[in-house]
């Protein structure tokens, strides 16, 4: 084979390649900017339930926040068969393993119209408190505020004085 | 009736093919001998390359048989109908080199496709047949560079580079200078010396074909009417014969496309017109 | 008159199940069936260089400026809802899910798939197809499979290239022009895309178009009538049927995948 065509083949590959290096480059970059792996990032997560009397707006995959900071998501939403509470699903962060079990969880909004996240307050410890694990029930809810019962009560509260 | 005469490599026998709808070979039967330049005549429109394409299994007829070497080729599995496609070649009429690739890679690669020769030897025989065609020093040429005859010399290069059993030209000479049209006769003519390869060649160039065939076979109209060596066709009486070897414009071969008689279809006309006023 | 009918009902299945047979037998030999890696490889690279490398062009500015009209777009909408924030999860989901395999897919109809078409049916008109069949190489493996896996590999590349121009288009127009917070529209982002469903459904749905393209491309012009009108008739089928193909099959994934 003469050079001409060899150095046309090599031109070929080298641009190919190149090619290759920039899809592979655009898919990592779309990983690591733009999308979180699964719920959680692909981190080793655990999960934990809390009951609610109403949850209002929220969706599955919603953040679970405490002062703000992302620790996890919710997994799942569904109704206990007996008293037809729902209960969600918190898949939270290995990372944060030492959140106390007298912690409670509420449904909050982000904004006026923003999305609807569980906020967790981190309960005081002490000895004998244990964190929760892997399974737990956190006991202290506060349902999500359904801006029609608010006013229903305000309304109410109103004509009361 | 298994014809496996051993002197001749292929043996059509009560063929009959159609197109769609349009019947065109009728149950015709040919011969085929070896190492000799066999030619097909006939005028232009009546599948001469359709009969290749079937001797090459590219299509199948509709009855009858094909023999290639003992082998009935359209009962042939695509396997084996591969591995006898590399006993033969064929030489189209447009040359049918790959566009992307020059002339030597043309030429290589059936070599590089069907053996796993090393870059030296494949180097070496592609030289060697394009210095028989005369185009050795052309070997970087792209196809869009070379002139028709060009082509076509680079392609018989190409279909001769594994030296087939038989080798099959499709209108080798149509579309031709007088120049490279003697080139090529005499190329065929030498390829089939060298290589000791049976030669077909389907054409409607009567002069470059009865100067080198060794037999005709003549066909019109869905059927073979003639055959014999150049000499006994020349000296054929018949008027489709003489009409077809001679080139005269009117015979049993009518100039005319069939038609209403000219007179009628004017007065048809006149008569239109006049009632349209 | 029953039989009659039954007799026609049991023909037409019987063409249908023969006719689907023979394309899935075709398809596996196309997808399956190169025959030696070192004959295979070369052809593949020259095919990506032409199918992939080649459309590079296009897709960097048809995607630049898609992702900035959505985001100036976006903006006037979420802006009167004073929801601007959610500029960037709107860029990003709308490439991910629709724009970017969609869009992608349709240029490259256009750009390769029709230049596939036109080659193939040129191969065809100039007797190389048939003269490749001569020297006992099967077309399907030298000419048709190359072209089409380089057309499946190519195109969720393109797909991928495409989103993140898109995205950094969108930026450009909502960060550094209408003077969003750069770490509202990532941040946000990324909260609101998730791999396995975003990503994942345009790595689905390009792998499907580049499928359904490079397939009805290859083989448009391995069908063509072997004449320039023929040929030309075929280069427009390939890009009309796939740009529709591409829509349809769009709607019935996203119902599929998000439904």
């Amino acid at each position: 084979m003469d050079r001409k065509k060899q150095l046309q083949q090599r031109r070929v590959e080298i641009a190919v390649g190149l090619f290759v290096v920039m899809a592979i480059a655009s898919i990592a970059i779309l990983s690591v900017k733009v999308a979180t792996w699964g719920l959680t990032g692909g981190q080793s997560t655990y999960t934990v339930y809390a009951r609610f009397d109403n949850i209002g707006g929220l969706k599955e995959r919603a953040p679970i926040k405490i002062g703000g900071v992302v620790i996890g998501r919710v997994a799942s939403i569904t109704l206990e068969s007996q008293y037809y509470t729902p209960v969600v699903e918190l898949r939270i962060n290995s990372m944060y393993d030492e959140i106390a079990e007298t912690s409670s969880a509420s449904i909050l909004t982000s904004g006026l119209l923003g999305e609807q996240y569980v906020g967790i307050t981190p309960g005081f410890v002490i000895d004998d408190i244990a964190m929760l694990k892997d399974g737990d029930y956190i006991n202290d809810t506060k349902p999500a505020l359904v801006l029609e019962d608010m006013i229903g009560q305000f309304l109410y509260n109103q004509s009361d004085d | 009736m298994i014809n496996k005469d051993s002197d001749n490599l292929v043996v059509v026998d009560g063929l009959t093919f159609s197109h769609g709808e349009r019947l065109i070979y009728d149950n015709i039967s040919l011969s085929i001998p070896r190492g000799k330049i066999t030619a097909i005549l006939g005028p232009s429109g009546i599948g001469k390359t359709t009969l290749l394409r079937l001797i090459g299994g590219q299509l199948e007829p509709d009855c009858g048989h094909i023999w290639f070497d003992g082998h009935d080729v359209p009962q042939l599995s695509r396997k084996e109908l591969f591995e006898l496609r590399t006993r033969m070649s064929m030489l189209f009429q447009s040359g049918a080199l790959f566009t992307e690739l020059d002339v030597f890679d043309n030429v290589a690669f059936p070599v590089r496709e069907h053996t796993r020769l090393p870059e030296s030897v494949i180097q070496t025989l592609v030289m060697m047949k394009l210095e028989q065609v005369g185009l050795r020093g052309a070997h970087h040429l792209m196809p869009s560079e070379l002139s028709g005859g060009m082509a076509r010399r680079v392609a018989l290069a190409r279909a001769t580079v594994l030296d087939p059993e038989l080798i099959m030209y499709d209108e080798p000479f149509t579309g031709q200078d007088p120049i490279s049209m003697g080139v090529l006769v005499s190329l065929i003519h030498s390829v089939n010396e060298t290589l000791g390869s049976t030669s077909v060649i389907v054409s409607h160039d009567v002069h470059e074909v009865l100067s080198i065939a060794d037999y005709v076979y003549v066909m019109a109209d869905k059927r073979i009417i003639a055959q014999g060596s150049p000499e006994q066709l020349r000296q054929d009486q018949s008027e489709q014969i003489v009409q077809f070897l001679k080139g005269k414009p009117d015979g049993p071969v009518p100039f005319h496309y069939p038609a209403a008689p000219l007179e009628q279809q004017l007065r048809e006309l006149a008569g239109g017109e006049s009632a349209g006023k | 008159m029953i039989a009659n009918a039954l007799q026609q009902i049991g023909r037409r299945t019987f063409d249908v199940l023969a006719t689907m047979g023979f394309a899935v037998m075709t398809y596996m030999k196309v997808v399956f069936g190169f025959s030696r890696m070192s004959v295979f490889v070369p052809l593949l690279i020259r095919q990506m260089y032409v199918v992939g490398v080649q459309s590079l062009l296009i897709i960097l500015v048809s995607g630049l400026f898609i992702g900035m009209v959505i985001a100036l777009q976006g903006y006037q909408v979420l802006v009167s809802y004073g929801a601007e924030g959610s500029l960037g999860p709107m860029v990003a989901l709308s490439l991910l899910r629709e724009l970017g395999p969609v869009v992608t897919a349709l240029l490259f109809a256009g750009r390769a798939g029709s230049a596939l078409t036109a080659e193939i049916g040129l191969m065809k008109a100039t007797e190389q197809i048939a003269s490749l069949e001569m020297m006992a190489i099967d077309p399907l493996r030298r000419v048709i499979a190359p072209r089409f896996w380089a057309g499946l590999i190519c195109m969720p590349m393109l797909a991928t290239i495409f989103t993140l121009v898109a995205i950094y288009g969108g930026k450009l127009v909502g960060v550094d022009w209408l003077g969003l917070d750069t770490g509202t529209y990532w941040s946000l982002m990324q909260a609101a895309v998730e791999w396995k469903q975003d990503i994942g459904s345009m790595l689905i749905k390009s792998v499907v178009f580049a499928n359904v393209v490079t397939w009805i491309a290859v083989f448009r012009g391995y069908h063509a009538v072997p004449t320039s009108a023929g040929i030309s008739k075929a280069t427009t089928e390939t890009v009309v049927q796939a740009s529709l193909m591409v829509l349809g099959l769009d709607f019935v994934l996203t119902a599929l995948m998000f439904g």
